[in-house]
């Protein structure tokens, strides 16, 4: 029987698992994976930094629901892989990294560009492979993805020497695996889920707290009709936006530091709590001693070391949230809920009156926000929403109307600033079809501006907003609110940079904006040009702060709707 | 902060005991004592593991989330046989050789090494003993000490009972 190259191996592995686009930076130690690359039906994207390669597949992962996959070689550039796994792994992306490595004969002897990437990757990974032997590679490169995938999704790394890379192997069919201590667990327990419905059907003040793995478990569909059975209202974290119809009435936004006055209102009233793939993030639960107080928790997470890690749940399920919501449905029979009209009134009152609100004067400063909401207008909604990491990211989690689940990409665990770019492109990538918007602040765009050229270059024509309001706008509101208006080291300069003439330098359209009127043209102008990247730069005015607002470690009951509420 | 003894089974692989230190370090767990070795089977290792934490329900999830950990038990010392091994080295200058035989003899411990003004003891048994031990012979001067950290297993669901009737 013929043999192939651990390095065919690794392509063909890939191939198996669909595979069908990698993004990139080649360089020594993997380099012998490169040559049959080249002639694979995979498509390469070459970034221009390795962790833009890392949020492309981020992003890809985001927009399909598919693994998204990236391939760089040892040493400096595992570690610029660093961030976007530890981004993946907050934020439960499935990724699978393939890193190159010094031949075996020269692991720990501090070869030219070595560095120990399993060990630095252990603790930003679910889980990670040092392969050592050619024969391993397609179980290893299966595991890999199954693990991305299943239970909790997340980032897997797969470390490959070059000697190993170049060794040969005989290729098996089908692949196995051998995980005798990974066994994900889907269906929540039948008694559980029994007395979840008794209290569900019994709460007088229900609310959903729905999450990411609503999305992740592609269960929007489970929950619309799980809400409208129990006649609950809906909060959604950041990272669940779109996994309930924003427009719904049961919708009442997403609850924290900066969430809706409804939202957060609503828990911190509510009996009962329905947590749904949600891991009771800080940014949600402000000082968690006074997080909800009245409510009794039912917390359903596929990630058992959620459940109780923040608060105590009455009724913990562990299982896949999407299962466990048609489990819930089908066992749900004639149960009768409780009437609670007078509930839901008051909390559709907190909504109508506390709306997320901006003033925008038709001579005065461009407004951030209103730039979100023409932008929403005039795409009708109909967008995948990439953002950085800012105040931007606040503005377009409260103002854009998120009605359909993996519209809404951005970096929320673990705050990563430079994700939007980059994740733009993956998303781009993934759903060639649809209009990717990327909404970035001048802070974070410049942390991976880089991947601009690869954009134009590899045929992903984004669009990018870009506010740009000269400053590292979160810290200023921090330090306007904080520290005494005194700006430390969070001013960038609004004129610093040319941002259009910087797009046109790569490749892509760029237009500037510095007054209301301009905004529509220049959007509807964007979403008339596809065979490039556009980006429209818009000044912005830096004054512009992020409400509501419950200040870090505060209690959810003291929202700060506007700088009213400050004096 | 409670001390609690957890028996992990855990794949035979390289870098499994990397992955178990890091993870309770970087949660904030800390090890008071770590043993590990191969099991009956080969491809599984047995890490008894005695963590300082307030609650061991986090420490339990989290080091269930690692892929290598196939299964975690926590040992109540009620219900699990625990042992532990120390060497001594002891100071049996002057007139104090005869002393420290014979508390050795009380705790069977054995003399393994014989020098002109030391005595290296090796001890066994349960965690309390050897301490013990260690301690009575701290007033003649330790020169040199090492444990093995705590071993255990769970006692038969039969001998309970017997032991119950």
């Amino acid at each position: 029987m013929s043999t192939i190259s651990g390095a065919q191996a690794v392509i063909k592995a890939l191939e198996r698992e669909g595979v069908d686009i990698v993004f990139g930076v080649p360089g020594g130690a993997i380099l012998p994976a490169y040559d049959p690359l080249f002639d694979s039906s995979i498509r390469h994207v070459l970034a221009r930094h390795e962790q833009g390669a890392g949020h492309m597949a981020e992003g890809y992962a985001w927009a399909t629901g598919k693994v998204g996959v990236c391939i760089v070689t040892s040493g400096p550039a595992a570690t610029n892989l660093v961030t976007p796994l530890a981004n993946a792994l907050m934020d439960s992306i499935p990724i699978v990294a393939i890193t190159g490595q010094v031949a075996t004969s020269s692991v720990g002897n501090d070869a030219f560009q070595e560095a120990y990437t399993t060990g630095i990757t252990m603790n930003a990974t679910k889980h990670n492979y040092f392969v050592t032997s050619p024969d391993d590679i397609p179980d290893v490169i299966h595991e890999a993805f199954h693990i991305a995938a299943t239970g909790r999704p997340g980032p897997v790394l797969v470390d490959l020497p070059k000697d190993i890379l170049n060794a040969h192997l005989q290729w098996h069919e089908p692949p196995t695996l051998d995980l005798p201590g990974y066994k994900p667990t889907v269906e929540g327990h039948p008694r559980r889920i029994k007395e979840a419905t008794t209290l569900i059907a019994n709460a007088k003040r229900p609310v959903i707290y729905a999450g990411g793995g609503i999305i992740k478990a592609g269960a929007s569909e489970s929950l619309r009709k799980f809400a409208e059975l129990t006649n609950s209202p809906v909060v959604t974290t950041l990272m669940g936006l779109g996994g309930f119809p924003g427009d719904h009435e049961l919708f009442l936004g997403m609850p924290g530091m900066h969430g809706t006055y409804a939202a957060t209102t609503a828990i911190q009233k509510a009996d009962l709590l329905i947590a749904l793939g949600v891991r009771f993030d800080d940014r949600v639960t402000g000082n968690p001693d006074f997080f909800a107080p009245h409510a009794s928790v039912i917390h359903v997470d596929v990630d058992p070391a959620e459940i109780g890690k923040v608060r105590e749940a009455e009724i913990p399920i562990v299982g896949d949230v999407g299962r466990v919501l048609e489990q819930m449905l089908e066992g749900w029979g004639d149960t009768k809920v409780v009437d609670h009209t007078d509930w839901l009134e008051k909390v559709t009152r907190w909504r109508s009156d506390n709306p997320v609100r901006y003033d925008q004067q038709p001579d005065g400063p461009l407004k951030p926000q209103y730039v979100i909401e023409e932008l929403y207008k005039r795409t009708g909604g109909d967008a995948i929403v990439v953002s950085g990491v800012g105040q931007h990211q606040m503005w377009t989690a409260l103002h854009w109307k998120f009605s359909r689940p993996r519209e809404w990409i951005n970096s929320g665990g673990l705050g990563t600033m430079g994700f939007g770019v980059p994740a733009a492109i993956g998303a781009k990538a993934g759903m060639p079809e649809r209009t990717v918007y990327l909404v970035d602040g001048d802070g974070s765009f410049q942390m991976t501006h880089q991947e601009l050229a690869t954009a134009s270059e590899e045929g992903f024509p984004i669009k990018i907003a870009l506010l740009n309001n000269g400053v590292h706008g979160m810290v200023r509101q921090w330090q306007t609110l904080f520290y005494g208006k005194r700006y430390s080291g969070s001013v960038l300069g609004r004129d610093s940079v040319n941002f259009p003439m910087l797009a046109e330098a790569m490749g892509c359209v760029g237009i500037r904006v510095e007054t209301p009127e301009e905004v529509g043209p220049a959007i509807e102008k964007s979403l008339s040009i596809n065979d490039r990247p556009v980006l429209i730069e818009f000044v912005v005015d830096p004054e512009e702060m992020v409400f509501p607002m419950v200040p870090a470690g505060g209690s959810n009951d003291q929202i700060l709707l506007g700088l009213e509420d400050l004096t | 902060m409670t001390k609690h003894t957890l028996s992990v089974l855990v794949e035979n692989k390289a870098g499994v005991l990397a992955r178990v230190s890091s993870l309770l370090a970087r949660r904030g767990f800390n090890i008071h004592s770590l043993a590990v070795g191969p099991t009956a089977e080969e491809s599984i290792s047995r890490m008894t593991i005695v963590v300082d934490a307030p609650e061991l329900e986090q420490v339990k999830k989290q080091l269930h989330k690692l892929i290598n950990v196939v299964k975690i038990t926590e040992l109540d010392p009620m219900t699990a046989v625990e042992r532990e091994i120390a060497l001594l080295r002891v100071s049996t200058e002057g007139q104090k050789r005869s002393d420290v035989l014979e508390v050795a003899t009380l705790f069977d411990a054995v003399a393994v090494d014989v020098g002109v003004s030391t005595i290296m003891f090796l001890v066994a048994g349960a965690p309390d003993k050897v301490n013990d031990f260690v301690e009575l012979v701290r007033p003649y001067g330790i020169v040199d000490l090492v444990k093995s950290g705590r071993v255990a297993l769970a006692r038969d669901q039969k001998s309970r009972k017997l032991r119950a009737s």
